[in-house]
């Protein structure tokens, strides 16, 4: 079944809930329906798991979640940039970057509150000493525009409200467009999961943040 | 190569593609005119149109009535089959003209390899699009290969920064539409594929990696077929 399955068999190890989509498959607990090729099966199986069933509050949550990514970002292209040492390329980069951020920080905080709720405010950070140089600079923004995007992808097929989705892809989209350049800039590639952007459950997120993270 | 042929909406000036390409504000100018220009019942025969021109395997031989590739079937799932079909076609498009592009001998060194992974993208995108549509209970849409113009370097970077930022587009245009989780999480993950190859090749193209600025525009399927229908055989 599971060559059947995948038309991209490299999906195959895609990570579900901390077991591999093969493994998933194996066990027979995937739907009917099989995309192939997508790295696309984790929200959905977060779901079939038990995780709560989209709702208004869910969606919440979910913005509340990534306007702390954008206000993560925003901080770093802000203010640790200020610090790196940037010049040429990686400078102007990095200054377009800042802009995109902060924009998205205050598009989240207007879509929270016309939804209803209240924007979390913004933790305080710490950034490695690494960042003080051009290339750690880099590096880091690269790890952190590609979890942004995975973060992203992660939650959209959680959210019920379509206008939410609508604005979470627009904004997913840019952070796509930031990592690749990047990337690019830094003889990464621009497409490091191939054909499919892999999602990540929020867990696995909050966990590769946390240590930027001071209070 | 011939120039591209338009039908309805006006031919551009040879070379218009270059410049739209080049520059995200014309481009946008010249996505919103097509959008107004092919609205209601011009928007609905110019997708049968289209769709004829893909070769769907739909038994109907009327042309002149709106039509989808799925009217064959697909009950509850006639929506996604509709949407991934559309993708799909999109994808074929794309391919083959990387296929087309990579033949070419027009690239070498680090630019042809890029062209070749992305290439190799697109195809890994139609094929699971392809299989979609399958478990969905729906007929893929046959392959469809466009009249991409490959004559120098500088137009098929231009080009294909072009049909890749459409597509991204594209993507995020339908997201909203797409009722089954797994096929939108699939969507979405080709949509951020799509999204990092516009940027690189924006980059190629010495155009802003962002287009859009910080929030990317979704554009609607009408918009978009109007868009690759000079491009259509």
């Amino acid at each position: 079944m599971a060559d059947s399955t995948f038309a991209v068999p490299e999906l195959a190890a895609v990570e579900v809930h901390g077991l591999t989509r093969e493994a998933f498959l194996v066990r027979g607990t995937l739907a009917a329906v099989a995309v192939a090729g997508a790295g696309a099966a984790g929200p959905f199986v977060n779901r079939a798991f038990g995780a709560s069933a989209p709702s208004a509050s869910g969606d919440l949550g979910i913005l509340n979640f990534a306007l702390t990514l954008e206000y993560l970002e925003s901080y770093f292209y802000n203010t640790v940039a200020k610090s790196a040492g940037l010049t040429g390329d990686a400078k102007s980069l990095a200054a377009l970057i800042a802009g995109h951020e902060a924009a998205h920080v205050a598009g989240l905080t207007a879509a929270i509150k016309g939804a209803g709720g209240t924007p979390v405010t913004s933790p305080t950070f710490v950034f490695p000493a690494s960042t003080k140089t051009q290339k750690g600079f880099l590096a880091l923004a690269s790890v952190l525009e590609n979890t942004g995007v995975s973060a992203y992808n992660g939650q959209g097929p959680n959210l019920m409200s379509k206008a939410i989705l609508g604005t979470a892809g627009s904004i997913v989209q840019v952070e796509a467009r930031h990592a690749a350049a990047i990337n690019y800039m830094i003889g990464l590639s621009p497409t490091p999961d191939g054909g499919f952007d892999k999602p990540l459950a929020k867990a696995a997120v909050l966990k590769a943040v946390t240590p930027l993270i001071k209070s | 190569m011939p120039n591209p042929v338009i039908e309805e909406t006006g031919p551009p000036p040879a070379g218009a593609l270059e410049v739209l390409s080049r520059d995200p504000s014309e481009r946008k100018k010249f996505l919103k005119m097509v959008g107004r220009n092919v609205g209601g019942a011009a928007a609905a025969s110019s997708f049968a149109v289209f769709l004829a021109a893909c070769g769907s395997s739909k038994k109907s031989s009327t042309t002149s009535t709106p039509a989808t590739p799925t009217s064959s079937g697909g009950g509850a799932n006639a929506g996604d089959i509709k949407i991934v079909n559309y993708a799909l076609t999109l994808e074929y498009l794309e391919t083959e003209f990387y296929k087309k592009v990579i033949k070419s001998g027009l690239f070498s060194g680090p630019t042809q390899s890029l062209l070749q992974t992305i290439g190799a993208q697109e195809q890994m995108h139609l094929d699971a699009l392809k299989h979609a549509v399958t478990t969905l209970g729906g007929t893929p849409v046959a392959k469809v290969v466009g009249k991409f113009p490959v004559n120098s370097a500088a137009q098929v970077a231009a080009l294909a920064a072009t049909v890749e930022n459409l597509g991204a587009s594209a993507y995020l245009g339908q997201a909203g539409a797409i009722v089954n989780l797994e096929i939108l999480a699939a969507a979405l993950s080709i949509h951020t594929v799509e999204a990092r190859h516009a940027a690189i090749l924006n980059t190629l193209n010495k155009l802003s990696i962002t287009p859009d600025g910080a929030f990317a525009k979704p554009a609607d399927m009408t918009t978009v077929l109007a868009a690759v229908k000079p491009f259509l055989p």
